[in-house]
């Protein structure tokens, strides 16, 4: 494993008129790690995983990925580079069937529809959806949505895949079956960064996490260190939301 | 060329402009209210000249005495409009923009055909009318008397929509429809209502822009299709759903129409405005003074 | 278990797709066989521009239906064609099958050139700025003395030829011409459809945002959409100048060109392969059957049919015709 992280954010900053989103946040992603990005509502969690996105550009401040400076560059640019998201409400193309939408993701890397297809149906396989590659992607299930949302990510090949609340809302054994495949994931290979709000799944997947709070970074570091943490405890009391 | 026919350029592109604002701030309005633009507008406009025409010849009145007859009339259309056609194309799922333009195409060629049909293509227009024919002499500057009216009118009727949208009910209820069309159910709004009565208030102001030319301007089945380009490249370059920005820019549509004259022949008058409006949407593809 | 669902998932896509593919070509070989069976010289008029217009508004569909960019312009690329290989073979002598190409290309690099700009601008913002391009054509075209402003260029009489396109009797040849067109044009939508481009400009349309996270570059995939389309469009339109010999600005670049482009792949299903056809097949012979019985276009009554037809289509399936016929699963597919 390379020693450069794969993505260093120095001083990034964002604001959206008068509000402070992130505040000069310095963070690095290590290569090969599950990084849980958390804290109570409001902490920037969502707008930092935005910038690094690409969805829209820092107010200041850097982002490097894989050593190389991203910061101007859209979307779409970071996703041939190798950064893949989902969106917390997955947004599928409705107008087509599942294994279209996951080819839509493979054409990044193939320029054929034979080759993007077949590989969008590898990635299906690879995520249990492999029986309703016909199936219209409007008529799936929201669980299955999320793993279609997953799909189309990985299809484009991503070094860094980050994932929006992806587990938020599911039933215990949805959760379970979400996490093994996250594990999966970064078991290929794959650096995982992932916000969430949901502790008690969370916290046992992550190798690291950073917490947020009020657009600057509170804590970070394992897990069990983070929640026995004073400041972390005392920020999301104070939001009535307790660390598990 | 002296001042005072430059003045006189000036001026009848000033009043032209105030008419043209008058005639694209119906359609500003409705795009605002509920993102819809009525591709058949030309067609409103054509029809409340004929509405004129056809007043005039059954009462003998003058337009002047009539136009709040046409208003009322073309509220009615715009109304039945809504409720008949527009209701069931903001239903649509699959490319919802697109039907919205091609429904709204659809009634302008149903509705030009149906004037073609039954008032045939021959040119109208209104004989012996107060105001036709007849100009003010301001030092040298001629006005004609029909457009100096459109231009007072027009001014009046922004007045009245700034009356209407920040001091009654009804305005507010527009706005905050405007804003945010779910929420305003809960706050006891009937969108339907008030859509309906959007499209009332756009179609009325049109009728008033289509009695207003009735006086000066050849009625034909066609006639939609001269001003509604106007109408839509004002409203593009005033900004969608802004209506200070229909004002500004009728008005700038109209001065600069006028100045055209003086370099380009009549012909490619409309060439100045079509520029312009490129160069202003290239540059800020919103319009103005629109919010896209 | 898993492999053979991907495997058999690809057999059933490779097989519909060669399906698809045998179905047109017998299609097209069925429409050869017609000029053999109709001789009236009014019927096969009707036919040609039939097929004219299903080729045009094919290739409208493209940036239309497939990208969703609503284009109420293109009677400027039509015009183009026209006049380019009017003038070409008017002035310098130059078979129409290379102006036909020339204006091709000219064309296209107009649309890159105006896409470029234009596509900043959103849904009506850009409908209407392409409304107003045609215009600016149009009133040019009308003032350009070299091009015979107002008056327009005539073909002069020559004896039938295929390298003057010009076929005084028999009309046979520019069927079988339009024919070719619309089998090009038919075959590059089935190409682009279950391409990178035609996944692209599906995503686009469903969620822009999302595809963009999924490296869908928007831009350039909509200028490539524009110049082929603008391509073929000129094609057309260089084609109609050598079938009626004479051209003005009005008979090759006003609006109502713009709209019976578009209107016939509303009608027929906006993003289907089939659907220009199919809605060319009905509005086109209307078209020139209530101009010549219905009292000519004074009366207007093709206007009301078109326009009833139109809005009735896009108020109850916006779908268009094609899918009454087809299954929910195919006709989705399509659309």
């Amino acid at each position: 494993m390379s020693d450069t992280p794969i993505i260093s954010c120095r001083g990034v900053t964002r604001h959206f008129g008068g509000l402070v989103a992130n505040d000069s946040i310095d963070l690095d992603v290590r290569r090969g790690e599950i990084l849980g990005l958390i804290g109570p509502n409001g902490a920037g969690k969502s707008t930092l995983f935005n910038l690094i996105a690409g969805a829209f550009p820092v107010s200041a401040g850097t982002i490097a990925f894989d050593g190389r400076d991203i910061t101007p560059l859209p979307a779409a640019k970071r996703c041939q580079l190798g950064i893949a998201r989902t969106y917390q409400v997955p947004r599928s193309f409705d107008s087509m069937s599942v294994v279209e939408n996951v080819t839509v993701g493979a054409f990044v890397r193939y320029a054929g529809v034979l080759q993007a297809r077949a590989k969008a149906l590898d990635v299906l396989d690879y995520v249990g959806l492999g029986n309703y590659a016909d199936t219209s992607a409007a008529d799936l299930t929201p669980p299955q949505k999320r793993r279609l949302e997953v799909a189309r990510a990985l299809a484009t090949e991503p070094k860094l895949l980050l994932l929006d609340e992806v587990l938020t809302g599911l039933t215990p054994s949805e959760a379970a079956a979400g996490v093994d495949l996250i594990r999966k994931v970064r078991q290929s290979g794959v650096t995982v960064v992932m916000v969430e709000h949901v502790m008690e799944v969370v916290m046992p997947l992550v190798d690291r996490a950073v917490v947020l709070h009020l657009g600057k970074t509170l804590a970070e570091g394992l897990p069990r260190d983070v929640v026995r943490d004073e400041k972390v405890i005392a920020a999301y009391l104070g939001d009535r939301h307790r660390a598990a | 060329m002296t001042t005072q026919a430059f003045l006189q350029v000036i001026a009848s592109g000033l009043l032209m402009g105030l008419i043209y604002a008058l005639i694209a701030v119906g359609l500003s309005l409705i795009f605002g209210l509920m993102d819809v633009v009525n591709f058949a507008h030309g067609e409103f406009l054509m029809l409340a000249m004929y509405a004129t025409f056809g007043l005039v010849f059954t009462t003998a009145l003058d337009p002047v005495l009539l136009a709040p007859l046409v208003v009322a009339l073309m509220f009615v259309l715009g109304v039945a409009v809504y409720a008949g056609i527009i209701r069931f194309a903001m239903r649509a799922k699959a490319n919802p923009g697109m039907v919205q333009i091609f429904a709204t195409f659809g009634l302008a060629l149903l509705i030009q055909g149906l004037a073609q049909y039954f008032f045939t293509p021959d040119y109208r227009n209104i004989a012996n009318t107060w105001l036709g024919g007849k100009t003010l002499n301001l030092g040298g500057v001629f006005l004609p008397w029909p457009q100096i009216f459109g231009g007072a009118v027009s001014l009046a009727v922004f007045g009245g929509l700034y009356w209407l949208i920040t001091r009654t009910d009804f305005g507010k209820a527009l706005e905050a429809t405007r804003e945010d069309q779910g929420a305003v159910a809960l706050v006891g709004i009937d969108r339907n209502r008030v859509f309906a009565l959007g499209w009332g208030l756009g179609a009325a102001l049109v009728g008033i822009a289509g009695a207003v030319l009735a006086i000066f301007y050849y009625i034909h089945p066609q006639v939609g299709g001269t001003f509604a380009l106007i109408a839509y490249v004002t409203v593009a370059l005033g900004g969608f759903g802004s209506i200070f920005g229909a004002l500004v820019a009728g008005v700038i549509v109209g001065l600069v129409e006028a100045l055209t004259t003086l370099i380009l022949p009549a012909s490619l008058k409309s060439i100045g405005v079509y520029s312009l409006y490129l160069l202003v949407l290239f540059i800020r593809p919103s319009g103005l003074f629109g919010r896209l | 278990m898993s492999v053979s669902t991907a495997t058999s998932s690809m057999t059933t896509f490779v097989a519909g797709r060669r399906r698809q593919l045998i179905v047109a070509l017998v299609v097209f070989a069925l429409i050869a066989l017609v000029p053999r069976l109709v001789s009236d010289v009014y019927m096969m008029n009707v036919l040609i521009l039939t097929l004219l217009f299903a080729a045009l508004s094919q290739s409208w569909n493209l940036l239309g239906g497939y990208c969703g960019q609503v284009s109420l312009g293109h009677a400027l690329y039509f015009g183009i064609g026209a006049y380019a290989t009017s003038l070409l073979y008017v002035k310098f002598g130059i078979t129409p099958w290379g102006g036909l190409l020339a204006g091709g290309i000219l064309a296209a690099l107009i649309a890159l050139a105006l896409g470029y700009p234009s596509f900043r601008l959103k849904g009506h913002y850009f409908s209407i700025a392409t409304i107003v391009i045609a215009e600016i054509g149009l009133l040019l075209f009308h003032n350009w003395d070299y091009a015979g402003a107002a008056l327009g260029i005539q073909w002069p009489f020559t004896p039938d030829s295929w390298w003057t396109l010009q076929f005084a009797r028999n009309k046979a040849p520019y069927f079988y011409f339009a024919l070719g067109l619309f089998a090009v044009t038919w075959l590059v939508t089935f190409a682009i459809v279950e391409s990178k481009w035609g996944y692209w400009w599906r995503a686009v349309k469903d969620n822009a945002d999302a595809a963009e996270s999924l490296g869908v570059t928007i831009f350039q995939s909509k200028m490539a959409a524009a110049a082929i389309s603008a391509f073929f469009t000129a094609v057309g339109g260089g084609f109609y100048a050598a079938f009626v010999s004479y051209i003005d600005p009005d008979s090759v670049m006003h609006f109502r060109f713009s709209l019976l482009m578009a209107l016939p792949a509303v009608l027929g299903g906006v993003g289907s392969l089939w659907g220009p056809a199919v809605g060319a097949l009905i509005l086109i012979p209307l078209a020139e059957f209530t101009r010549s019985y219905l009292g000519g276009s004074g009366s207007g009554l093709d206007l009301v049919i078109y326009g009833g037809l139109v809005m009735i289509v896009s108020l109850t399936r916006p779908e268009g015709i094609l899918s009454f016929i087809k299954s929910p699963a195919a006709s989705r597919a399509a659309t």
